[in-house]
């Protein structure tokens, strides 16, 4: 398919925008004036709404397939959400507007949206103070990171290494490492922690902790308490990798339990796109012993009811981002928050961990699932690996491959790391039982064909616009411009 | 696939010594698990390392892993067709793949014969 530039036909129109009343320059400085006109593509309006309809057909999405994607929560995003976020009252606001003195009038609105969010998400996750800003989950990795080092830098601490189990979320050791600390990864014992290791792994030269609860597994940490105290004992944090909250929501609240910073992802967690149709937002929370260090600038709430964006801290570790996060996608995460209540959260953790443990259930005696003798269930995901099919040439590639000829898209393959040929199934909570009966009917099948014929695997898929893809091909030989091709 | 000749580590290399002068690449067994290999970072000449130490790095379609040296020495030679064929690693780990070329600062100590290591793979 070509793109709309190799498609444009020079001088052919869709719209007529109006002309504006007097001159260009009565707007717009004459030194700021463009000397050509841009590069876009022309084309009527017909061509337009075909070209991106059938670009849409291609598209795989939440939208129009079954996403069990492991370890990244790929929900349904309710469309309400977007009806919220297109109130004229936010689409017409200007980012620059609570930022200029005396205009802080013009913004309540938004301003108070930000500060209920950081309200409620303390409230859902029992910690005592929010930012919204980081851009996404990495961003919130990286400025959680920045704040543990920012206590420590406070009370003098000599600390230089960051403890991260192998079951942990992959960024989890590149956070860490960007924010200048050795990484020391601990080996996890029946598929959680060891708080052996972690008592071999600890002294007082460690920073911290960074869990994910449950882990990459899906399995819930039941050393928890200790590991908690085992980590404050050396003056370290706990970091909690907040990309599988999905399975403890209205459950368990981290801070409760001993958390001293966290990020979430509201692209996860709370509804609002992900992936392509980000972008993400990666809020950070802390505790009171975090707190003065969080990014500025901050919403404060004056005792007359007034917002405003509050930049007097001095222990703050600055700025980390422009304006105040992606605001569009925080509103969203808002709406999905008061839309469900109480209630309806409990309920996106229950029936996240059902679909998870149904399908778990149906598939273990076809596929290996690890673990399953120490850990009776898995949370809001799990890990089926495909061992045995290996030993016949189908690997956990082609089944997944072979999933998408039916309509289904993969799950994560070969992460975590600690289990061959994995396959890391997510169906989140909002799947019918009949979807989910569906999706285990399709992969049985693609495992007893793996039996009886492999190849037939081994070439999906063959029903999709393009068939199997040489991925070492575009590893070794990229093409980055359409020119090249 | 796991040459009684040669010496190797836990962590899935192999060494050929000979007197003060070792060969090392990557096993069959690491090949295999990584898959299709896509780009390796080879160490430098000249550069030293002791046992243990991180040579270089290597990234299939499956994962990147760190490359661990197997001996304590300096690196004489390194196989740069690699560079533009990785996927040499993938047909031949033990010839055609070898990664690079040493030369011992101590003598080649705590490495593992063909028996020990075919042990750890089978654990895995």
């Amino acid at each position: 398919m070509k793109t709309i530039f190799a498609k444009s036909v020079p001088g052919r129109k869709g719209v007529w925008p109006e002309e504006p009343e007097g001159q260009i320059t009565d707007f717009i400085p004459e030194n700021l004036l463009r000397e050509n006109l841009p590069a876009l593509p022309e084309q009527s309006e017909l061509d337009v709404v075909r070209h991106f309809t059938l670009l849409s057909r291609r598209n795989f999405g939440v939208d129009s397939n079954f996403y069990p994607l492991g370890s990244c929560t790929m929900k349904y995003n309710p469309k309400f959400m977007e009806d919220i976020a297109n109130l004229s009252g936010f689409t017409d606001l200007h980012p620059l507007v609570p930022q200029l003195r005396g205009a802080g009038h013009y913004t309540q609105g938004a301003l108070e949206v930000l500060y209920e969010t950081e309200k409620l998400l303390c409230e859902i996750t029992g910690m005592d103070a929010f930012t919204l800003q980081p851009l996404a989950g990495a961003h919130g990795e990286l400025t959680g990171v920045m704040l543990m080092a920012a206590y420590h830098n406070y009370k003098g601490n000599k600390k230089t290494k960051i403890i991260v189990p192998d079951s942990a979320h992959g960024t989890n050791p590149a956070s860490a490492a960007i924010a200048g600390y050795e990484v020391v990864s601990i080996e996890s014992r029946d598929g959680i922690i060891d708080p052996q290791a972690l008592k071999d792994a600890l002294d007082d030269e460690v920073a911290g902790l960074m869990m994910t609860c449950p882990n990459t597994l899906g399995l819930f940490e039941r050393h928890l308490r200790e590991i908690v105290e085992l980590v404050h004992s050396v003056d370290g944090l706990l970091y909690y990798d907040g990309a599988n909250l999905n399975a403890i929501l209205g459950k368990m609240r981290v801070g409760d339990v001993g958390f001293d910073v966290v990020h979430l992802n509201l692209h996860k967690t709370f509804g609002t796109p992900h992936g392509g149709g980000g972008p993400g937002s990666g809020p950070v929370g802390v505790n009171k012993k975090l707190e003065p260090f969080l990014p500025i600038s901050r919403v404060v709430k004056l005792e007359d009811g007034q917002f405003f964006l509050d930049y007097d801290y001095p222990f703050s570790i600055g700025y980390i981002a422009p304006f105040y996060g992606n605001f569009g996608v925080i509103l969203k995460a808002y709406a999905y928050i008061l839309r469900l209540g109480r209630e309806g959260l409990i309920r996106v953790s229950e029936n996240a961990v059902l679909a998870a443990n149904y399908l778990r259930k149906k598939l273990e005696d076809y596929l290996h699932i690890p673990y399953n003798r120490t850990c009776a269930h898995a949370m809001h995901e799990f890990v089926a690996s495909a061992v045995k099919q290996a030993q016949k040439g189908v690997r956990a590639l082609d089944i997944a491959k072979a999933l998408l000829d039916k309509g289904h898209h993969a799950p994560t393959i070969y992460f975590p790391l600690i289990v061959k040929e994995c396959l890391m199934i997510e169906p989140t909570e909002t799947e019918s039982k009949e979807t989910l009966d569906q999706f285990v009917d399709d992969l049985i099948e693609i495992l007893k064909i793996a039996e009886e014929n492999p190849e037939a695997i081994q070439e999906a898929p063959v029903n999709t616009p393009v068939k199997r893809l040489d991925e070492v091909k575009a590893a070794r030989e990229m093409i980055l411009k359409e020119q090249d091709m | 696939m796991i040459p009684k000749e040669l010496s190797y580590t836990k962590t899935h290399e192999w060494a050929k010594v000979e007197g003060d002068v070792a060969i090392v690449g990557i096993t069959h067994f690491a090949q295999e698990q990584l898959g299709d290999i896509t780009f390796i970072e080879l160490p430098q000449i000249g550069q030293k390392f002791n046992r243990g130490d991180e040579m270089g790095s290597i990234e299939s379609v499956k994962a990147a892993s760190e490359i661990y040296s197997p001996v304590s020495g300096e690196v004489i030679a390194v196989n740069e067709e690699l560079e533009n064929a990785p996927e040499k690693i993938n047909q031949d780990p033990y010839g055609q793949g070898w990664i690079a070329r040493f030369k011992l600062t101590s003598p080649a100590e705590g490495l593992l014969n063909s028996d020990e290591y075919a042990r750890i793979v089978e654990e895995h």
